[in-house]
């Protein structure tokens, strides 16, 4: 063991006080100066993929404000408060956007965007965070494939109660080849946002 | 003293991070499954090295020995957040694929591993060039490992290149053939693990050939 003199140990000290304050200031100071470029960016995405469910034409109000906090419900598959956002025209109620979960994917939770016309027949779905197969599952993802797009236009009386399965369960949805849990999993929780719609619509627009 | 020469040799070639040093492996085998997504890293990890090593050089006559690790991890960690926060700001979407493996950098064993062995006992020239090599020699192997990977396991090249180019790097995008069922195998983990084999056979094959036309040529004096 070398003896350090307690100079050296006080100068050393000094030493990593400095270069902790100087790190920290350049972090903050880059902080402070990109945040709102990053707040602008996520706010972009967000739209982008607001807007990838219901046309631009079809409401004036701003989606990405026009929010509601929802609690957490076992239909939307959420355990914390979600946010809805809400699209309208001249201020009537057009459809609604869903932050669900559908809790049972293969790997995990698959977050969904769920966007629902305010007649109850869906806008579109969209899948936001997964951690399915690559190559599989993955193919929920609306770059990879089609599939999502199936949910158009569906609602809770077109398919009926017995529809809303894959295909091997006797629904009317596709599975993917080696991948049947992913889109089960996807179907089911689409549906449960439906009902938690059809429950709820008069709240959600109130 | 050690010239340039060496210096490029060495972290180009003879001394790779992730062909000879085998570090960085955590994000090295995570995130190459495209060649972009590699690319994408590899800069990271580049400027990260370059910055590092350029100031742990320059700081190097006043840091006591005593206190030189948690220097170097404060500034690796300096570094590497702001690089986070920049990526954030201007590639956001490339941030969107890249960004959990981003503060991974901080945990590259090469970066603390140049910042000791070699930027902590050289000028800034020759520190700063040895954090550019190393860095290139890390692109390198991270691209080829994402080309070698999203070749056999997608059947394309550069695709998503707009996430980093901007979108007119979308024609960049090649697709070999339309109805490639995909080679799942090398897209997960293990494909990782067996491209980088192979790349380390190939460097090492490459290595080893001239030394054997030597010894077939050296014991010939000896049996006369």
């Amino acid at each position: 063991m070398i003896a350090i003199s307690r100079r050296q140990i006080l100068i050393s000290g000094i030493f990593l006080w400095l270069f902790a304050v100087a790190g920290t200031t350049l972090v903050a100071l880059t902080e402070y100066s990109s945040r709102e470029a990053i707040i602008e960016n996520e706010r972009q995405v967000l739209l982008r993929n607001l807007y990838a469910l219901l046309p631009r034409d079809k409401l004036d109000n701003d989606l990405a404000e026009d929010i509601l906090e929802l609690p957490a419900s076992p239909l939307l598959g959420t355990d914390a408060a979600s946010i809805v956002y809400r699209a309208r025209l001249a201020g009537e109620p057009v459809a609604a956007i869903f932050n669900s979960i559908a809790p049972n994917g293969y790997n995990g939770k698959i977050h969904l965007l769920v966007g629902i016309y305010s007649n109850g027949k869906l806008a579109g779905v969209r899948v936001v965070k997964h951690a399915e197969t690559p190559g599989l599952g993955d193919a929920v993802e609306v770059r990879k494939s089609p599939w999502i797009k199936s949910f158009d236009s569906k609602s809770l009386t077109d398919p009926g109660p017995s529809g809303w399965r894959v295909k091997r369960d006797d629904g009317e949805f596709d599975q993917f080849t080696g991948a049947t849990i992913t889109p089960r999993a996807v179907v089911a929780a689409v549906r449960n946002t439906l009902l938690y719609y059809q429950q709820n619509a008069s709240m959600i627009f109130n | 003293m050690t010239t340039s020469r060496e210096i490029s040799r060495d972290g180009l070639w003879g001394n790779n991070v992730a062909l000879v040093q085998l570090l960085g492996l955590c994000p090295l085998l995570a995130v190459t499954s495209t060649v972009v997504n590699g690319i994408g890293l590899g800069l990271a990890t580049l400027i990260t090295l370059v910055l590092s090593n350029t100031i742990v050089s320059l700081i190097r006559d006043f840091v006591r020995k005593e206190v030189r690790l948690p220097v170097f991890v404060l500034i690796i960690a300096s570094v590497v957040t702001i690089i986070e926060l920049s990526m954030q700001a201007l590639f956001y979407d490339l941030y969107l694929v890249l960004g959990i493996f981003i503060p991974l950098i901080v945990t590259n064993c090469a970066i603390i591993g140049r910042a000791e062995g070699f930027a902590s006992r050289n000028p800034v020239g020759p520190a700063a060039l040895d954090g550019l090599m190393m860095g290139l020699g890390f692109l390198v192997v991270l691209a080829l490992l994402g080309a070698l990977r999203e070749i056999i396991g997608f059947g394309t090249l550069f695709a998503n290149a707009e996430l980093m180019f901007g979108d007119g790097a979308q024609t960049l995008t090649i697709e070999f053939n339309e109805d490639y069922p995909g080679f799942l195998l090398a897209v997960l983990p293990p494909g990782a693990f067996f491209g980088l084999a192979l790349l380390i056979v190939i460097k090492n094959w490459l290595d080893l050939r001239p030394q054997e036309k030597q010894e077939i040529i050296e014991p010939v004096p000896e049996t006369v």
